[in-house]
């Protein structure tokens, strides 16, 4: 196995709490109610809502709430080995965790008897992927103008040789320790989505939630800058 | 959609004024789980079973292997897959069909407890390095559903694990060995409704809950996996203090799954 950490660096040249490049676009597709294109690292995503709009078949409709339908997928040609496509188990259970997290802020109260569906399409994959997809998904619902409590954000901390480091890269996520991806509310710092694997004691899982946060306000941050860009002109 | 199925307005109210009271509906505290009854050994054709009761929610796993290729990734060590299938025996909520996403995240999250604790040697589940390996298949049948499948199916799948064997013989392979294992990974869930964060949530439970969480822990105490459900959400402090009871629980557990 080869070294992760030298000299305090990672093999990318990153300290332990820095985040790779990120770069976030509002509103890049037209026939969508609302889209986001967000570059992390060498992950390239893109988001698009459609709604609030008839949920159908009917029978799935709520009388009380919007349904939020979150459908997260992986393009075929976004991994090194090409990928079957269609949903497989992994993107099914990140397409709920996902539609659990953004449900979260939504006021869905609002919409009885409709879906909001948020399309979230992996274009090219470099570990990640279900943070950058619900960062861009909360874009793009905010530039569908889907009235929510606030903007939520996703960023994953982990380990490698013992270390613990925010937001993995490839080979950090594949050779690494732990891997904590969580989404928060920014604002009241809730916890919308939380997910680990792999071996962290408590002090580790602690430092390691404190840097997932830090780095999850810092892509806040980002977010905002772009639904400014594009509605402040 | 949901496999919990509605629960009236009327009994959600009790449920969580009982909450605010420190109660639950069955009389537990919010720190203890129901009883917990594990029987091995269950099946004849499986590789390795056992039978798990958390109160009334019944949950079989059976172990079977097969020889198969090896992952790319990995083409020295065996593999693992878990599966959990919701049969409409279990609940009136339940359909026929292939697994749900409800199925899947249950299976994933229980998989994840294992792989993570390195439970299975998958080293030493080689038969010839690249090209055949031991496949595990974990196996979940939920028999009757009054909630917390993500517990009872992990120690379900735990406890199916320990007496597994190798079928070496049906193979012609040689003789029938033990399947090579480490100390088990332990689940525990819990249940945020109203302001109550409750362990081991019976079904009723589940239809009020607005968050969930599992950490699976080893031996040492030590996180191997977690996983927050559910629209609903935990504050920081909430999230910790989940990990910490969780942990006291595991070491309870565990005595079980050795004795």
């Amino acid at each position: 196995m080869s070294e992760l950490i030298k000299d305090g660096l990672r093999i990318d040249g990153r300290k332990p709490d820095e985040l790779r490049p990120i770069k976030i676009e509002a509103g890049v597709l037209y026939r969508a109610d609302g889209s986001c294109y967000l570059e992390w690292g060498g992950n390239k995503v893109l988001a698009a809502v459609y709604g609030p709009r008839e949920a159908i078949p009917r029978h799935i409709q709520d009388p009380t709430k919007a349904l939020v339908n979150a459908r997260y997928n992986m393009a075929s040609f976004s991994v090194k080995e090409r990928k079957r496509p269609g949903p497989d188990r992994r993107s099914t259970e990140i397409s709920k965790v996902t539609s659990e997290a953004l449900e979260n802020v939504i006021f869905t109260e609002l919409f009885p008897r409709t879906t909001i569906d948020v399309n979230i399409e992996v274009l090219d994959a470099e570990a990640g992927t279900r943070c950058a997809g619900i960062t861009a998904a909360a874009v793009a619902l905010a530039d569908a103008g889907i009235p929510m409590r606030d903007i939520p954000v996703a960023c994953a901390a982990g380990k490698v040789d013992g270390v613990v480091v925010l937001d993995l890269s490839a080979e950090e996520d594949q050779q690494g320790d732990a891997d904590l991806p969580i989404a928060i509310s920014p604002r009241s710092e809730e916890i919308l989505l939380l997910q680990m694997d792999g071996h962290l004691t408590y002090k580790e899982f602690e430092e390691a939630l404190e840097l997932a946060l830090k780095g999850a306000k810092y892509v806040s941050k980002l977010q905002k800058e772009a639904l400014m860009k594009k509605y402040k002109g | 959609m949901d496999i919990t199925g509605r629960i009236s307005a009327v009994k959600r109210d009790y449920l969580i004024s009982l909450a605010k009271e420190g109660k639950r509906a069955d009389g537990r505290d919010f720190d203890e789980y129901r009883e917990i009854k594990i029987d091995r050994e269950v099946l004849r054709n499986a590789e390795g079973s056992a039978m798990v009761k958390i109160g009334n929610t019944t949950v079989m796993a059976g172990i079977k292997l097969e020889v198969g290729e090896p992952y790319p990734d990995s083409p020295e060590e065996g593999a693992m897959t878990t599966s959990v299938e919701l049969p409409p025996l279990a609940s009136p909520e339940f359909e026929p069909g292939p697994p749900k996403p409800d199925a899947i995240e249950i299976a994933r999250v229980i998989d994840r407890g294992i792989r993570e604790s390195e439970y299975i040697q998958l080293d030493k589940l080689a038969i010839e390095p690249g090209e055949k390996v031991w496949i595990v298949f974990i196996d979940i049948h939920v028999l009757d559903y009054d909630g917390n499948l993500f517990d009872a199916g992990s120690l379900a799948a735990s406890a199916a694990l320990q007496n597994a064997v190798i079928p070496n013989e049906r193979y012609e392979l040689g003789e029938n060995l033990p399947l090579p294992i480490n100390l088990p990974p332990v689940s525990c869930t819990f249940v945020k409704f109203g302001d109550a964060i409750v362990v081991d949530p019976n079904l009723e439970e589940e239809q009020v809950a607005e968050a969930r969480f599992t950490v699976a822990t080893d031996a040492n105490g030590d996180i191997r996996a977690m996983q927050k459900g559910l629209s609903g959400s935990f504050i920081i402090d909430e999230i910790k203090n989940n990990i910490k009871r969780g942990q006291i629980h595991a070491k309870k557990i565990r005595k079980l799954l050795e004795g």
